[in-house]
This record gives structure tokens, sequence and C-alpha cells, in this order.
């Protein structure tokens, strides 16, 4: 089954192409790296992804749906560039109004283990504001994780990320995908993100320049993609 | 081609207004109770409605643009409502020089007065939100909204002050040369100079839109040079 | 029910975050309270006219004091990123808008609830006489604001000058509101019921209320999705 469809999908901004003819299906339970330099448009394709923008041309499907309609966002869960959580609520809170925004059923129970599995239940009551860098970065994490999305979008998860925030947003991936879900995810961190890996979508000044399998000489060489289409290829 | 057919309407405008400034300075009697300034009369109320219907282009276009996403809307809602502007603006001040000669006051806060004073203040509202947003995309859109909210909030003013008590001469024409009844010539110069005010309009708009046009190649040669640079 | 949950999730979040911080209450109810103060200096506090101006005076105060907490709505969910994580959820655009204007309704609805009696006791007004009407019309002007200033907080979020645009932008729109306001209140604090003269004035706020809700409510997705 096709979880993520994109079929000639332009985003201008102005005049502007920031996207450009942009096309490619995935199977469900597929991890996509997406792999780019700095402008190349990860982030417009992770936006319209997300349903928090639209294409100006083309369409993307997720899960067989377009991200604008609500039975569809209610199965993403995303982990954009800010952690996406409120300073002025406690933990509990945060993931609470979360749980009800995306209509989980057992909103406390699933706030309760998401708490847990974070490492948060100690501090539930406390404030956002007053966590580390790292606690931020888990409730953050566990705020993307409480509907049990089928289908994860995630922008330079790693680029921000502690150590053990790593460990566990690449133990949830790992469940997640085991599970059958989707994953598409943009990095810099090019030797995580293709461990990760099953496919290999690579953008280039808002073109797509490769997409493919990820084969065990891009393990090898995380520089391979690179290397054969990008820019200097 | 299309600069062609600009430049023949602007001067067939002017030519127009010549002809017709003629004829109401040189041609028609005084009227019976206000004299000479009812003149200006027919440069009152004809930029009026032209700035109405600017109004009105500029919503439909706005709709249209968060309809379709197409640029042109964009382009022409922008430039009906600075035309639209400038309109109600002349729209105001002849309204307070026939006021000063006729009621002795330059201001009065009566309802027909206070409803264009806010729908003035609601469009430029319109060209401010333009300046602050840079994403021409951003930009189009939430300008697109605010020129269909505006619109809306135009009508409702016009409606909420129409229970107050007013000052202003009715909707009914007064002009008169003596008789009770309309003076067939300076109604039908009140229609001349609608039409050239209407004429004047479309080809303020079209170079308007020429120039916000020229304006767009210009800030996209600029984006693609910081790109290559 | 799902929408509805929603809703109400999203506006318990604001009131929740505000309450606790109490940034927009403090500053706002404070600036109420000083422009009460300084109305003592424009017309004799002890004159008959101060009550044929109390409407004016108290919504001019509502006014510029409810923009303090319609400029914070949106401004809210900017640090962190929280507003693509709120778009990114479940949520429709309107059950959001909704859930904000309900919270700032809340919130001015608190000023005005302060400010009332403050008003009162200034300047010896007996302000009682017509309260439940006072406070549905009240509640009608109140709603007026809060979806406009929701929808106009929601088309500025990402503005560099947004404080200075919103009341640039929303108060000649909610003059015809603000003027229904003003009229009633008037009438109300006199101690005298709304007759058929001024019938036409509460059928303006509901128009009003009725009108921009809906429009905002159609047009709020178009402007959060980029």
């Amino acid at each position: 089954m096709t979880a993520l469809q994109a079929q000639g999908v332009w985003k201008y901004y102005g005049d502007f192409a920031a996207l450009q003819q942009v096309g490619f299906a995935f199977a469900a339970g597929s991890c996509v790296a997406l792999l780019g330099r700095n402008g190349a448009g990860k982030t417009t394709l992770l936006r319209i992804l997300a349903g928090l923008s639209q294409a100006s041309e083309g369409g993307v499907e997720i899960l067989g749906g377009n991200p604008r309609q609500a039975a569809v966002r209610s199965r993403i869960g995303i982990i954009g560039h800010g952690i996406g959580v409120y300073d002025e609520l406690s933990a509990e809170e945060n993931l609470l109004t979360f749980a009800r925004l995306y209509g989980v059923s057992d909103a406390a129970q699933a706030v309760d283990h998401w708490l847990e599995r974070t490492d948060l239940a100690r501090v539930r009551r406390g404030m956002a504001r007053e966590f580390s860098r790292g606690m931020r970065q888990r409730l953050a994490i566990a705020r993307a994780f409480i509907h049990r999305p089928r289908f994860l979008i995630l922008d330079e998860p790693f680029t921000s990320l502690d150590d053990r925030a790593i460990a566990l947003l690449q133990g949830l991936l790992r469940d997640a995908l085991a599970d059958g879900a989707t994953v598409v995810l943009s990095t810099h961190q090019l030797k995580e993100a293709l461990e990760l890996a099953s496919h290999v979508l690579l953008l280039n000044r808002g073109k797509l320049a490769f997409t493919g399998e990820r084969t065990a000489e891009m393990l090898a060489n995380p520089g391979w993609v690179y290397q054969h289409y990008g820019e200097a290829a | 081609m299309r600069d062609k057919i600009i430049f023949g309407a602007g001067i067939f405008a002017a030519l127009y207004f010549i002809r017709n400034l003629y004829v109401i300075l040189l041609q028609l009697p005084d009227e019976a109770m206000q004299g000479a300034v009812y003149r200006i009369f027919f440069f009152h109320l004809p930029p009026y409605f032209a700035a109405v219907f600017c109004f009105l282009g500029a919503a439909i276009a706005s709709g249209m643009y968060l309809k379709t996403k197409r640029w042109h809307y964009d382009v022409f809602a922008v430039s009906a409502t600075e035309v639209g502007l400038a309109l109600a603006a002349i729209n105001l001040v002849t309204g307070m020089i026939w006021g000063r000669q006729q009621w002795g006051i330059w201001w009065t806060w009566d309802a027909r007065l206070t409803s264009a004073l806010i729908t003035w203040l609601i469009y430029l509202g319109y060209l401010m939100l333009r300046e602050g947003i840079k994403d021409p995309s951003e930009r189009a859109k939430n300008s697109a909204v605010l020129s269909i909210f505006a619109f809306f909030a135009v009508y409702f003013t016009y409606k909420a002050n129409e229970w107050y008590r007013t000052q202003h001469p009715g909707p009914v024409l007064t002009i008169r040369t003596g008789k009770n009844t309309i003076d067939p010539a300076m109604q039908a110069m009140l229609f001349h100079n609608l039409f050239a005010f209407l004429l004047l309009t479309v080809v303020l708009v079209a170079v308007r839109m020429r120039l916000e046009d020229s304006q767009r190649a210009v800030e996209s040669l600029r984006r693609r040079a910081h790109a290559v640079a | 029910m799902t929408y509805l949950n929603q809703v109400f999730a999203m506006a318990g979040k604001d009131l929740r975050s505000e309450l606790r911080t109490k940034e927009a209450l403090n500053a706002s109810l404070s600036f109420a309270v000083v422009i009460l103060l300084l109305f003592s200096f424009v017309v004799d506090p002890d004159s008959e006219m101060l009550e044929q101006m109390s409407g004016g005076l108290l919504w001019m105060v509502f006014a510029f004091s409810g923009t303090l907490i319609l400029n914070r709505g949106f401004a809210r969910e900017l640090p962190n990123d929280c507003l693509d994580a709120l778009i990114a959820s479940p949520i429709p655009g309107s059950a959001l808008f909704l859930g904000k204007a309900m919270a700032n309704f809340v919130l001015i609805a608190i000023i005005e609830a302060i400010c009332f009696p403050v008003f009162g006791i200034l300047y010896n007004l007996t302000w009682t006489t017509q309260l439940p009407v006072l406070m549905g019309v009240s509640a009608l002007a109140t709603w007026a604001m809060a979806t406009l200033g929701t929808m106009f907080g929601a088309l500025t979020v990402n503005m560099q000058l947004r404080e200075l645009m919103l009341p640039m932008l929303i108060y000649p729109m909610l003059i015809p509101a603000l003027m229904a306001a003003m009229q009633l209140t008037t009438l109300l604090i006199a101690g005298q019921p709304i007759d058929a003269e001024h019938i036409i004035w509460l059928r303006v706020l509901v128009a009003f209320d009725i009108i921009f809700t809906a429009l905002a409510a159609v047009l709020v997705e178009t402007v959060l999705v980029g």
C-alpha cells in the first residue's frame, strides 16, 4: 500500500519556485531520509506533507488522503524546528491539550503512558519553561507520539537533540517502523539517518535529484548520494 | 498593444474631461438654491461611485485570488484599492469644500461623512498591511482576506450609520434651475462626468497594474540575483 | 462532539496559560484603570454630563485595554513554533478560531467585570439597575471585539509591527459595534430599558456578531495554512 505520494508538486513563494515538479511514492512502512543542502526545499516539502502549507500546483497524498483533511492529520505526528510545547503549561497539561486536540480516546491514560515513556512522570506538574533542554526535547517527542501516529514527519530531528533524546527518538522510530508506520525525516546527520532509512530522497534547488532505496554503499559512505547525484555530480 | 490602448483611453478621458469642464463652467446656469458652488457636485458624486466600483472589484478579485492563487487577481486588487482610495479622497475633499461653502463648516460628524472617513481608514489599513508583509504569497493571501473583511465592514458601517440622523443632502439629487424638478442638462452632465471618471478609473487601474507588474519583475530579478550570488 | 472538544481544549489552553502568567491581564487592567482615572480630568466627575457619556467612556476603555489582550492571542503561539504544532494537529481552522475567540472573550469580560464597579465607585453612579440586560449587551459587543481581534491577530501574527497593526486594522471596522454598545450602555446605566427607538442598536450588535463570526470561521483556515 502506498502511504506517501507526491505528484508534480510545485511551491512558489511569490515567483520563486521553492519546489519544482517533485513527485515520488513510498509504500507504508518505509523510512525516507530526505536529503539536500540548505535551501534545497526540504522544509518546504515537509511543511506541505504536514498540512502546514499547500502546494501551488500538484498534490500530495498521505495514507490515502490530503493532509488538510482532519482525519488524515489525526494520524500524522510531527517534530519541527521548534519543540511545539507551551512554556507556561506543565508537562501534563501540554500533553493533555494535544491529546484532546488529536481526539485521543483515553487522553489521561495516554498522557500517563507517554510521561513514563519519556521519563518525565516525576516532573509532570513542572512547567515546561523550567525544564532543562533535554527534558523539553523529550516532552516534544511525547507530544508528537501521543496519538500513536501512523505517519511521522521529522524536520532535522537529531540536530538539536541531546544524546539521551536521540536514543529515545531512534528507539521510538524503530518501534513505529516495525509496527508498519511510515517515517519521513530530513537531516544533516547522514550517519544516524541512513541507519534508519529504507529509502533516500535527494532534493537539489527544489528539484528531485535522486530517489531510491538506501543501499549498502550509502551506509559505508554517507556522502555517496551527494557525490553521485548532488550538484557536483 | 496594451500600452497603446491604455494611452489612447487616457487621451480620450482627458479630452472628455475638458469637454465636460467647458460645459460645466461656461454653459450650465447656476443652481437655484446653491448658486455657483453646486458645480463641485460633478466632481463629488462620480468619484464616489467610481471608488465603490474599485473596492467592490478589489473584494471580488481578492476572493478569486484565494480561490485560484493566480497572481493577476492580487495585482488587480491592490491597484483597484489604491485608485479607489485616491477617488475616495477626491470625494471627501470636494465634499468638505462644498460643506464649507454651504454649511459654513469644513467637517461635520454626520453619518455619511463619518462612514466615508471610516471607509478611507479601513482601506488605508489594507495598504499598511501590505507594506508590513515581505513574503509575496503571504502578502497576497492575507491582504485578500482583509479586502473581503473590509468590504463587509464598509457595507455594515453604512447600514449602521443610516439610522443616525443625517445632515447630508439625501441620495435624491438636488440640482434644480428653479422649478421643483431636476434640470435635465445638469442631470445629463452628472452622467457625462460619471462616465469620464469611470474611464479615468479604468485607465489608472490599468497603469497601476502595469506598474505593479514591473515592480514584481524587478523584485524577482533581485531575488534571483541574490540566489546566484 | 470532537469539534466542541477541540474548541474547548483550545480555549482552555489559552485561558490556563494567561491566568497563570497574567501578563496581558495585568497590563490591560492597569491600562483600563488609568484611562478611567484620566477621564475625571476630561469632564467634571460630578456633573450630569458624565452619565450621558458613560457608555462612550466605558467602551473606549474596553476597546483600548482589550487590544492588549487581543495582541497576546496569537503571539502566545509564536515561541517554540507552537502555531505549527497546532495547525498540524487535526483541529479545523474554525475550531481553532472559535476556541481562541472564546478565550479572548473571557479575558476581556474579566476586565469589564472589574471596570464596571470601579467606574461606579469612582464616579458615584448606580449602574446596576439594568444589570442583566447590560451584561447581555456587553457580551454581544465583547464577542464582536473578540472575533475581529482573533481573526486579525491571525492575519498579523507574522508581522514585525503586529502590536501596532492590530488596533489600526480593527478599530475602524469595529465602529458600528462599538457605537451600538456605547448607545445602549449609556441608556442602561441611566436605568432605562431598551425601548423601540434603541432596539435597532441591539440588532446592529447581533448582526455584526453573526456576520463577522461566520466570515472569520470560513476564512481563517486560508489565513493559517500558507
